[in-house]
C-alpha cells in the first residue's frame, strides 16, 4: 500500500507479534496481515513468515510463496524516499518511457534499484488510473500527474534533501 | 449571508494535478478576504484536462473554472464570489459543456456532483431510490437485472443476471458478493472515479446484489495503487452502517449485509476473478480452472457473485428506472451506456459515458480532439494491455462487444489509449510479451515460458536478424499462447501483438507500401 516513509519503525518483534494477532479469526487474513507489516516495517521481515505460519497454521513455505508472489511486497527496506514510475501503455504515449531513461541516468541506478546513499528507491507501476493526465509517478505516496523533465528533475531533488 | 460552497475535486487525477494545493489556496485565499467558504471535496466530473476544476453554487447552478493553479486562486475566488463572475479560466456550467452534452450519463450521474462523503447528498440525489424498489419485490430483481441486458463491464461481456440467477439458485450455508476493483488496464480509471466520486452507488449495488443471491457479506478487492479510493471506500461504508443502509437490518429489513475493503498487492493478473478469489482467501493469486465456476464454489468455497465495480454501480438505477428504461439504450446485444475512458495522448481526455454504438472515430476525433501532442494519430489500443492496437481504418468500428471482436480486438473495461505518429509498434508488441511475462501468475508453460520468448523474438525482428523466419516464430508463439491458455493474460496478448503486426507491417522492418511499389 502507501508507503509512510516517515512511519516505518525498526524490527521490533513485539510489535509485529501484536500486528499478527490483531488480525486473528478473520478470514483470508494474510494478505492484511502483510500490508500491515510493511506498512510498519516498511518491508516483510524475514524473522515473520514463520511467526505468521504459526499463527495461521501455514507452512513457512506457503507463507513465502506469498510474499513473492506480489510485486508489493518488499524482501528489504527500500530507500529514504520511493519514486514509482508508470511504465503502462497511457504513460509511454505520452513519453514516459523517456522519464523513466531519464530517471535511470540522472540517478546512475536501474528501476528497481536504491541509490547507493539509500536515498530513493525507483520503481516501475503498471498504471496509477491517472492514463489521461499521463505520464504518472507516485513519489513516497503523493501522486504527481503530467511528469515532465522538469517536475520528475524536482522529486529527485526533494528525494536528496 | 450564508457560506461561499467551493468544490474542489479530491479525485486522484485532480490531486495528481495539484488539486489539494488549490483546495489549500482557497482556504487560505478566502481567510485572508474574510470570507466564510464551505469547501466540498467532490469527485471529477471527467473532464480531465480541466483538472483542478474548481466549483462554487451560485444562483445560475454551478460555475466552473480550470485548470486551476494555486497562482490562479486569488483571481478565480474573487470571480466566484461576484456569484460565478468572469475569469479566463471560466468554464461556465459544467453540464453546458459540450463534452458533457453528448453524453449519457447514467452510472456517473452524480459522479463529479455530489459530496463522496455524504450520504445524505447521496440519497438527495436519488441514492437508496433502488434498493429501496428492490426490497419491495426482492424475488424480482434477479429477473429485471437480467431483462435489464447488463452486461459485465470487467471485460468479459458476461450477462450480469444470468450469473446471479446461478448464485441465488446454489445451494449453501454462505454466500459472497465480490466487487473486482482491481482495475489494473492501462487507460482505464472509471472504476476509481466512482469509488472516490460515488461510493455510495457501488455500495448500493453490492447490497442489492446481496438480497438477490441471498449473501451476506460483500469484499471489494480494490488494488493497492489506489489509495484514495481505498481511504472514500472506508469512510463511505463506515457511514452507510451508521445510516442504517448497511449491517445487520438493511433499511430496516430483515436482511443483513456488509461489506470489507480488500487491498490488492500489485499482481495485474489478481484482477482474473478466480486469482482474485485465491488472493482474497490469502494465497498466490494463481488462476483457477473452471469449472467449477465462482457461481458454484467461489470464495471459500460457497457461491459467489464476482463483478466488475461498474457492473454493480450500473443495478442501483436499473432498480430504480426498470430494465426497459436501461435496456433501450445502446445498440444490439450491448445494452445500456458504456463509461469510455479517454486516455494517453489525447486532447481532451476522460471519463465519457454513452449508449453503445458511437464509433471509435467519434470517440478520438470529435469527442476527444485528437492527439495532446497535436500529431496524427497513428493508432489506438482500446480494452487495456490485452487488447487490439487499431488503425485509422478501423476508427468506423462501433463501441460494441461484437463489433469489435469481428475485427479482432475486444472493448474490454472501455479504455482507449491513443498514441501519436511517434509511436514505434514493435516496441508496443515487446512491451506486451515483456508484460505478459511480468505478471503471469505462472501456470500455464505458453503463457509463462511463451512471452519470454516473445519478447526475444520481437527483439531479433527489431534487430533485424532472421526477419522472416522470427516473425513466423512470433506468428506461432502467438497461437500457442492463444490456444493453450488458462486466461486472458496468456491467451489475449497475441491480440496487441498480432494487431500491431497486422495493421502496422513498416514497423517490424518490413518494406513500407512505397518503398515495395518501387
Ligand atoms: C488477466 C486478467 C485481468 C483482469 N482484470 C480485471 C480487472 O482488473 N477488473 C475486472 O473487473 N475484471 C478483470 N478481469 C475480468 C474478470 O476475470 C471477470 O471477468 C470479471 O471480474 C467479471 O465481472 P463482470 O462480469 O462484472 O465483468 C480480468 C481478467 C483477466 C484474464
Ligand atoms: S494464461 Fe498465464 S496468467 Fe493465465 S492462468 Fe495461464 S499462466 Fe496464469
Ligand atoms: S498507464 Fe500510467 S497511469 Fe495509467
Amino acid at each position: 500500500m502507501t508507503m509512510r516513509i516517515g512511519a516505518r519503525q525498526p524490527w521490533d518483534a513485539q510489535l509485529a507479534t501484536e500486528l499478527i494477532g490483531a488480525h486473528l479469526g478473520g478470514e483470508g487474513i494474510l494478505l492484511p496481515i502483510l500490508h500491515d507489516l510493511q506498512s510498519t516495517f516498511g518491508y516483510i521481515p524475514e524473522p515473520t513468515v514463520p511467526m505468521i505460519a504459526d499463527a495461521l497454521n501455514l507452512s513457512r513455505a506457503e507463507v513465502h510463496g506469498v510474499v513473492t508472489f506480489y510485486h508489493d511486497f518488499r524482501h528489504e527496506p527500500a530507500g529514504r524516499h520511493v519514486l514509482k514510475l508508470c511504465r503502462a501503455e497511457a504513460c509511454q504515449s505520452c513519453g514516459g518511457d523517456e522519464l523513466a531513461a531519464r530517471a535511470e541516468s540522472l540517478l546512475g541506478i536501474k528501476l528497481g534499484d536504491t541509490t547507493a546513499n539509500g536515498s530513493v528507491t525507483v520503481e516501475a507501476v503498471y498504471c496509477l488510473g491517472l492514463c489521461a493526465t499521463a505520464p504518472s509517478a507516485m513519489f513516497d505516496g503523493r501522486l504527481v500527474g503530467r511528469l515532465d523533465p522538469a517536475k520528475l528533475d524536482g522529486l529527485l531533488a526533494e528525494a536528496e534533501r | 449571508m450564508s457560506a461561499l460552497r467551493i468544490y474542489v475535486p479530491g479525485d486522484a487525477a485532480a490531486v495528481a494535478c495539484g488539486a489539494d494545493d488549490v483546495a489549500l489556496a482557497f482556504a487560505a485565499a478566502a481567510r485572508k478576504r474574510n470570507v466564510a467558504i464551505e469547501m466540498i471535496r467532490n469527485g471529477s466530473r471527467g473532464m480531465l484536462w480541466l483538472e483542478p476544476m474548481a466549483e462554487v453554487a451560485t444562483r445560475r447552478g454551478r460555475i466552473a473554472y480550470g485548470p486551476v493553479t494555486p497562482t490562479d486562486v486569488d483571481g478565480v475566488l474573487e470571480a466566484m464570489i461576484a456569484d460565478g463572475g468572469p475569469h479566463p479560466l471560466c468554464i461556465g456550467v459544467p453540464d453546458e459543456h459540450p463534452f458533457m452534452q453528448k453524453q449519457t450519463r447514467l452510472t456517473f450521474a452524480r459522479c463529479g456532483v455530489v459530496d463522496p462523503r455524504s450520504l445524505d447528498d447521496y440519497r438527495a440525489h436519488g441514492g437508496y431510490a433502488g434498493l429501496a424498489r428492490a426490497l419491495e419485490k426482492t424475488g424480482e430483481i434477479v429477473d429485471v437485472v437480467t431483462r435489464s441486458g447488463l452486461r459485465g463491464r470487467g471485460g468479459a461481456g458476461f450477462p450480469t443476471g444470468i450469473k446471479w440467477k446461478t448464485v441465488a439458485e446454489a445451494k449453501a450455508d454462505r454466500k459472497y458478493i465480490v466487487c473486482n476493483a482491481d482495475e489494473g488496464d492501462s487507460g482505464t480509471f472509471a472504476d476509481r472515479m466512482i469509488m472516490e466520486g460515488d461510493p455510495f452507488v457501488l455500495i448500493e449495488g453490492m447490497t442489492i446484489a446481496g438480497i438477490a443471491v441471498g449473501a451476506t457479506k460483500g469484499y471489494i478487492y480494490v488494488r493497492s495503487e489506489y489509495p484514495h479510493a481505498i481511504a472514500v471506500l472506508n469512510d463511505a461504508l463506515h457511514m452507510a452502517r451508521r445510516g442504517g443502509v448497511l449491517g445487520g437490518s438493511v433499511m430496516g429489513s430483515s436482511f443483513a449485509f456488509d461489506i470489507e475493503v480488500r487491498v490488492g498487492a500489485g499482481a495485474y493478473v489478481c484482477g482474473e476473478e478466480t486469482a482474485l478469489l485465491d488472493s482474497l482467501e490469502g494465497k498466490r493469486g494463481v488462476v483457477r480452472a473452471k469449472p467449477p465456476l465462482p457461481a458454484h464454489k467461489g470464495l471459500f468455497g460457497r457461491p459467489t457473485v464476482i463483478n466488475n465495480v461498474l457492473s454493480l454501480a450500473a443495478v442501483p438505477l436499473i432498480m430504480d428506472k426498470g430494465a426497459e428504461f436501461y435496456r433501450d439504450f445502446g445498440i444490439g446485444r450491448s445494452r445500456g451506456t458504456m463509461p469510455i475512458q479517454l486516455a494517453g495522448n489525447i486532447k481532451h481526455g476522460g471519463l465519457f459515458e454513452v449508449a453503445f454504438g458511437i464509433t471509435l472515430g467519434e470517440l478520438v476525433d470529435d469527442i476527444g480532439g485528437g492527439t495532446l501532442s497535436g500529431r496524427p494519430v497513428k493508432a489506438v489500443q482500446v480494452g487495456g494491455p490485452l487488447g487490439a492496437y487499431f488503425p485509422r481504418a478501423l476508427f468506423d468500428t462501433p463501441f460494441d462487444y461484437e463489433a469489435f471482436a469481428a475485427r479482432g480486438g475486444l472493448i474490454g473495461h472501455g479504455g482507449i489509449v491513443v498514441f501519436d505518429d511517434g509511436v514505434d509498434m514493435a516496441r508496443q508488441a515487446r512491451f506486451a510479451m515483456a508484460f505478459c511475462a511480468v505478471e503471469s501468475c505462472g501456470k500455464c508453460t505458453p503463457c509463462r515460458i511463451g512471452s519470454t520468448r516473445g519478447v526475444e523474438t520481437v527483439d531479433r525482428i527489431i534487430a533485424g536478424i532472421e526477419r522472416a523466419k522470427n516473425l513466423d516464430v512470433l506468428t506461432d508463439l502467438c497461437n500457442t499462447m492463444k490456444f493453450g491458455s488458462l486466461c486472458a493474460l496468456g491467451g489475449f496478448t497475441p491480440y496487441p501483438v498480432m494487431s500491431a503486426l497486422t495493421h502496422f507491417p513498416e514497423d517490424f522492418g518490413a518494406p513500407t507500401r512505397l518503398e515495395a511499389a518501387e
